[in-house]
């Protein structure tokens, strides 16, 4: 069996040996490549009898922008093992800043691409403004601190009516544009897609970079053991400090992008769901691995968006008494409950496991050295 | 080079270290002995900045390194003060715009109150030095932490080994060297030619450092499936990567067997010959203090009983008693 895997490989050894020197352009083709055979699969049956492809492809953009959010917790909870259950907080605090500076409702109109900037600066100050508090927390009480300003930013949201219009929202919200060039529509959803590939491509090789980089060690470090980190002179303060900030500051991007795209931000698309369903894709992807919490994200949107949809109608077709007053899309809560009470139980460290996880469960079968 | 004053620490009625005076000669290697719960640990962790002393101070080549933390019932005040003018400018920007304020200020003015916020938050936990001078003024001095220690120059490891299980030897090592290395989180991102420089020579030197403590040829090895005494050596490996001034090492040879007892005794000695550090290490083993110990300091009770030479020491009937008991000492 091996033999045959390995005589598969064999011819890619050379394309392997070279992405992995230069991951980031690796990375580029790679997101290039699936971001085209994405939209030409939707055309292949049985895909094509479910939605159209403009259908497909922003419910592909959606799935793009929940896993740029799972990627940016992964940087948090696996990177740094900070358990950050309020993330979508940042991603709020992110779409508001976007609809507040693009709106109606403020009678400001400032342009789309600066403010990406910011919403990523904003989300960044709200993070060590959450982090500050909690550097002496871990587990469970960190989570539970994070829960609650996960909580408290939605609700203050819904009750400052004067700044955020309350509960209905702010509406109405600008559409990027590109002077001259390219009008960003609610109907055409492809210049949306391009743009949601692009941010991706980024994030992931920022987040790539990252992990490589002295502060990944850092991270690494804290996550293992503090104490000793602290004795080899990591500041972990400020250490823990940058994973919320850079985790939030991305939230931060993605939900100005969230708000640039369905052009409307309420207070409840920001609900504690959003935080676990980031992270049911980040403990279903495999902690600490970038593009398995990619995948996983992606796995459980399209799941929940395009088969629990597709279960309603097919019980409406044909329709099976009981079964089709359910509307199955109420359960998504229920699929991010299975898929983390699953995992913990099968497979803890995820579908794809980082190299360093994979590891720490299973210590038994690796190293040629392996235990003496 | 390393003094420690009248150094008193205590756990609420419990005093772990009273009042040791020590010093280190530079270039020595020294020993602190003792019975167990003699407090030679608590003294260690006062000197690695885990625990502050409740008395008494610490000097580094003549530069005080920890002393006692003062007017902590001040310090709100410093996470208070510098926000009002924030917060007064806040308000100011909502009066000057009149009582009916529109959006954009109200919105504006509550961003600057935070941003003032955030800002002195940042500057009360990162601490940054002139930060620290500048509070010494209002007679508020913070604990010193581990890591401003290991900026000073002390490296330590711990009785328990802990290293950074899942990370590769390699990576261990490149973790300890991290005061050292100075790329930021732009730097990384954008993977600067100064990042990837230091990187590289960094790795070369975490390789050279493993070669030094006959590690060689175990590079992407996992910590975590080292044998115990490997593990002893790469943490040691790890604590010199900081190129310190002192190294610290409580119970370098605890569980080893004679023969890694023996090496163990020959890297120490390698260290302060080859690197120029200066050792300190708690120690049981008798054979690994008499043999490679310039001086040794004896604690009981947390209290310095006696220090001197070895030989001094093995027949100081103080020392023999706080081992053996009144009667042994005696029948001496």
């Amino acid at each position: 069996m091996s033999r045959i895997v390995d005589a598969v490989n064999a011819p890619f050894a050379p394309v392997r040996a070279y992405f992995r020197k230069h991951r980031s352009f690796g990375i580029f083709v790679g997101v290039v490549l699936l971001s085209v055979a994405l939209p030409l699969l939707t055309r292949v049956p049985p895909f094509d009898g479910i939605q159209s492809t403009n259908a497909w492809v922003n419910a592909f953009t959606t799935a793009a922008i929940y896993a740029m959010l799972a990627m940016g917790l992964n940087v948090v909870i696996g990177f740094a093992g900070l358990l950050d259950l309020g993330y979508a907080a940042f991603f709020a605090l992110g779409g508001y800043t976007y609809a507040l500076a693009a709106s109606p409702f403020s009678g400001i109109h400032l342009p789309f691409w600066p403010m990406l900037l910011a919403g990523g600066i904003v989300g960044a100050i709200f993070g060590v403004l959450l982090g500050a508090p909690t550097l002496r927390l871990r587990g469970d009480y960190l989570a539970i601190v994070t829960l609650g300003f996960g909580e408290i930013v939605p609700i203050t949201l819904m009750n400052a009516d004067k700044f955020t219009d309350g509960v209905n929202g702010i509406g109405g919200i600008d559409k990027p544009n590109i002077p001259g060039i390219l009008q960003f529509t609610l109907i055409n959803p492809w210049p949306m897609y391009g743009l949601v590939v692009v941010l991706f491509t980024l994030i992931m090789i920022m987040i790539y970079r990252l992990e490589d980089s002295r502060l990944g060690r850092t991270w690494d470090a804290i996550r293992e053991d503090e104490l000793a980190a602290e004795s080899s002179g990591v500041n972990t303060v400020i250490a823990k400090l940058q994973a919320f900030a850079v985790g939030a500051s991305i939230a931060g991007i993605v939900g100005v992008v969230n708000a640039a795209k369905i052009t409307i931000v309420t207070p409840d698309q920001f609900r504690f769901a959003v935080s676990i369903s980031a992270l049911a894709a980040v403990v279903l992807g495999g902690m600490g691995n970038t593009i398995g919490v990619a995948t996983g994200a992606f796995i459980i949107y399209l799941f929940q968006s395009i088969l629990l949809k597709q279960l309603n109608t097919l019980v409406e077709n044909f329709n099976i008494p009981i079964l089709n007053q359910i509307d199955f899309l109420e359960f998504q809560y229920v699929l991010y409950g299975i898929v983390l009470v699953l995992m913990m139980l099968k497979r803890p460290q995820g579908i794809f496991p980082a190299r360093r996880r994979m590891r720490e469960f299973a210590p038994l079968k690796i190293g040629k050295g392996g235990l003496k | 080079m390393l003094r420690a004053r009248g150094v008193t620490r205590k756990f609420g009625g419990l005093v772990a270290v009273n009042n040791v005076d020590f010093e280190i000669p530079r270039g020595s290697i020294s020993a602190i002995i003792g019975p167990n719960g003699a407090g030679k640990t608590t003294f260690f962790n006062v000197i690695a900045g885990i625990y502050a002393p409740t008395e008494g101070t610490i000097e580094l080549d003549g530069k005080p390194l920890i002393s006692p933390p003062t007017g902590a019932g001040r310090e709100p005040i410093l996470l208070v003060l510098p926000t009002i003018p924030f917060i007064g400018l806040a308000i100011y920007f909502l009066m000057a715009v009149g009582g009916d304020t529109g959006l954009v200020e109200g919105v504006a003015s509550v961003a600057v109150a935070l941003l003032g916020f955030v800002g002195a938050l940042l500057l009360n936990i990162i601490r940054p030095a002139w930060y620290n001078r500048l509070i010494k003024r209002i007679g508020v001095t913070r604990p010193a932490r581990p890591n401003d220690m290991v900026v000073a120059g002390l490296a330590r490891t711990f009785q328990n080994i802990r290293l950074y299980k899942s990370l590769t030897t390699l990576e261990n090592i490149l973790v300890g060297m991290h005061v050292h290395l100075h790329g930021s989180l732009l730097g990384a991102l954008f993977k600067t030619r100064l990042v990837r420089e230091e990187e590289a020579a960094a790795e070369q030197r975490a390789r050279e450092l493993l070669a030094f403590v006959d590690l060689a040829g175990m590079e992407n090895e996992l910590a975590a499936n080292l044998p115990y005494g490997k593990q002893r050596l790469l943490e040691i490996a790890r604590a010199i990567a900081s190129r310190p001034k002192l190294l610290l090492l409580d119970e370098p040879a605890a569980g080893m067997n004679p023969k890694e007892t023996e090496e163990m005794t020959a890297l120490i000695r390698r260290i302060r010959d080859e690197l120029g550090i200066t050792v300190l290490l708690i120690e049981h083993d008798m054979r690994v203090v008499m043999g490679i110990s310039d001086y040794i300091t004896v604690l009981d009770h947390g209290e310095k009983i006696a220090e001197g030479l070895p030989k001094a020491i093995r027949t100081n009937p103080k020392v023999i008693e706080a081992y053996l008991g009144r009667g042994a000492a005696a029948g001496h």
